[in-house]
């Protein structure tokens, strides 16, 4: 059974930056990449009637958007190099989920960007890498 | 295209601003005269009593109503309270279903629409009018109500439509037309349509014209009077910016302002009880021999019952059926979970934040008692309890918060104005799945309904107490005639729903994901 690695990946920079970075370690290692992204949702956070109404159709253009524009282009870029990978896509808390994520693949390390939300989010709810590098069961690689 | 909707509103609203304020004044008068003319028979006749007695019937319904579901599910708001909290917490969600509407939000925006002001300002009329006493009954019929309110959220989510876009309408209309069909009952689609009209009459009342005119009457309060046909324009330009010109972003901020108001009201609450903590027993000694003797209080015995029964019914909105409509979008394989996570509403509406109100009324000591007797001493007029300064409605429940913290009717104020802003929301919504239900869905419907229901808001705030809350109260009691007479028919379902999910729960069937 060859390595795992999980790359968190979403549309900025540093996510970029983070693909590049994975790339050439599986590569190296021979390791398959399992691409995830994590949509922010929180089931306890308060939504309007018309929100509610619109909940289960706005999830499926979601998904539908991310599996389109962000996962297809990383996924095809992947396997042009040659390497094997997979994607998931989850709603959850993204630090918790990418955990669950690493957890259920038994995978050796997690690959991430360090800047996916905005500096003043970030400095108010604590960023992803941050809260990832303190939970993570296996080593946490943060990509600039 | 919304811009064009924007510039007639400003003129009017300058056209309006430019009048004299004797004028002002006299534009009050006439509206309200207007109104109570106009809507008197409808008030008496739902207010109508038992022949030969002071008892409402409707009320009666209402009570019976609740006592025969939790007779008929077994005390379902007992046995299964635990089970629902469980379902709030997410314990039995699939992880899979994330980025679905939780069961939390669900009973979250069900509450934002009904926690408002029956907490504030209409436990200050029950407690006014019928004494300490109404709280008793008031907590009764709330815990009752949970029963009632299992029942029709239940049957919201099984009856709803989901059309093809993902979107859904739910709410009685539709079970009372798709449930009857299919137990075969002649009269589903008749009563359903009756439904619709008074949800519409509802939310033009209660959910509006009630809501308008309490948050003026805060206003005026604490700014000192002023004409309330101001607030109405200024109120209805808000609403219409919301409902017609989309401006979502001041529906998501009140949505998300109004839990933490709940809670700071609340906590309050339970601070200036603390603060009279020796108090605590005298005012549950009062209501519970208000509650049984009256204390004096116009009516005595009964008019306590019937004061602390209506508040409670308008307040938490258990067996009116508007909380089917807004239960029904939850994203749930179980109809019934539903129905249990709705039933914590009248705990948490009723049992727990009404009661928070009346204590604190009755603990700062508003209602004036004849110090011989240990009765109350009745207004002028003798249909009321004479209280501190006058006061009545949420200037009573105003006055009783600021007599412990001072300036606490600033934030007072400030809730009422939130509250009511989100109860018209919420009720612009019932009013309009009830409109589209009768009318065929169509942007130009849609903006008829959304237009009367801004003139309302400017009707409501200009009219006196009296006549609105009436008319209110007879408005949604009308959903609820109709209402109860179909879950009546439709409860064996409900049953049929409870006994499956049971015995799949015990099977392990369902399964525990936390």
């Amino acid at each position: 059974m060859s390595k795992k690695l999980v790359l968190g990946f979403d549309d900025s920079e540093s996510a970029k930056a983070a693909l590049d970075f994975a790339t050439t370690l599986a590569k190296a290692q021979g390791a398959e990449v399992i691409v995830a992204h994590v949509l922010e949702w929180s089931p306890y956070s308060f939504l309007t009637k018309e929100e509610l109404e619109e909940r289960h159709m706005r999830r499926k253009e979601e998904l539908a958007r991310a599996e389109d524009a962000l996962l297809k282009p990383v996924l095809k870029k992947l396997s042009d190099a040659g390497i094997t990978a997979t994607t998931v896509l989850r709603y959850g808390h993204i630090a918790d989920t990418l955990v669950d994520i690493i957890n259920e693949n038994n995978a050796e390390m997690i690959v991430i960007g360090r800047t996916g939300h905005s500096a003043l989010s970030s400095r108010l709810f604590g960023s992803v890498a941050g809260s990832l590098a303190q939970a993570a069961p296996v080593p946490v690689t943060i990509v600039p | 295209m919304k811009h064009a909707f924007k510039t007639p509103l400003a003129a009017l609203f300058a056209l309006l601003a430019l009048s004299a304020p004797a004028l002002a004044q006299s534009i009050d008068e006439t509206v309200n005269e207007i109104f109570a003319n106009s809507t008197g028979w409808f008030v008496s006749l739902i207010f109508s009593d038992f022949p030969g007695t002071s008892f409402p019937w409707i009320v009666g319904w209402l009570v019976i109503a609740a006592t025969v579901f939790t007779v008929y599910f077994g005390v379902v708001q007992l046995r299964w309270v635990g089970h629902s909290i469980a379902l709030v917490k997410g314990d039995y969600s699939d992880p899979n279903d994330a980025g679905e509407v939780s069961h939390f939000q669900a009973l979250a925006t069900a509450l934002s629409g009904t926690v408002g002001l029956g907490n504030i300002a209409g436990v200050a009329v029950a407690v006014g009018i019928g004494g300490p006493g109404a709280t008793f009954w008031m907590i009764l019929a709330g815990l009752l109500g949970m029963a009632s309110k299992f029942t029709e959220c239940t049957l919201g989510v099984k009856y709803r439509n989901e059309y093809p876009d993902g979107k859904v309408s739910g709410g009685p209309m539709y079970y009372l037309s798709k449930g009857f069909k299919e137990r075969g009952i002649f009269g589903g689609g008749i009563l359903a349509v009756l439904f619709s009209i008074f949800c519409i009459l509802g939310a033009l009342g209660g959910g509006n014209m009630f809501q308008a005119n309490q948050a003026h009457a805060q206003l005026a309060n604490v700014l000192g009077d002023y004409p309330g046909w101001i607030t109405g324009i200024v109120m209805a330009a808000v609403v219409f910016a919301v409902i017609v010109g989309g401006l979502k972003s001041i529906a998501k901020v009140t949505e998300k302002v109004v839990p933490f108001m709940g809670i700071l009201y609340v906590g309050t609450a339970l601070i200036i009880i603390a603060m009279n903590y020796d108090q605590i027993g005298t005012a549950f000694g009062r209501i519970f021999e208000g509650a049984f003797t009256g204390l004096g209080v116009a009516g005595g015995m009964v008019g306590a019952l019937i004061q602390g029964f209506r508040r409670a019914a308008f307040s938490n909105e258990a067996g009116v059926g508007s909380a089917a409509i807004a239960h029904s979008a939850v994203r749930t394989k179980e109809p019934i979970t539903e129905g249990f996570v709705s039933l914590l509403e009248p705990f948490i509406d009723t049992v727990v934040v009404c009661t928070m109100t009346a204590l604190v009324i009755i603990i700062t000591d508003q209602l004036i008692t004849d110090p011989e007797t240990g009765l109350f001493v009745l207004n002028e007029a003798g249909n009321a309890v004479q209280t501190v300064d006058g006061n009545t409605g949420v200037a009573l429940t105003s006055a009783a918060f600021s007599s412990s913290i001072d300036g606490f009717k600033y934030v007072l104020a400030l809730a009422v104005i939130l509250f009511a802003f989100s109860t018209m929301l919420s009720w612009s919504y019932y009013g309009l799945k009830a409109w589209t239900f009768l009318f065929g869905e169509g942007q130009t419907k849609e903006l008829v309904f959304k237009l009367i229901f801004c003139l309302f808001v400017v009707i409501g705030a200009a009219s006196s107490l009296g006549p609105v809350i009436d008319f209110s109260d007879a408005a949604i009691f009308a959903m609820a005639v109709v209402n109860v007479l179909g879950l009546y028919f439709l409860m064996p379902i409900v049953k049929r729903e409870l006994h499956s999910y049971a015995s799949r729960l015990r099977s392990g069937e369902i399964k525990k994901y936390k």
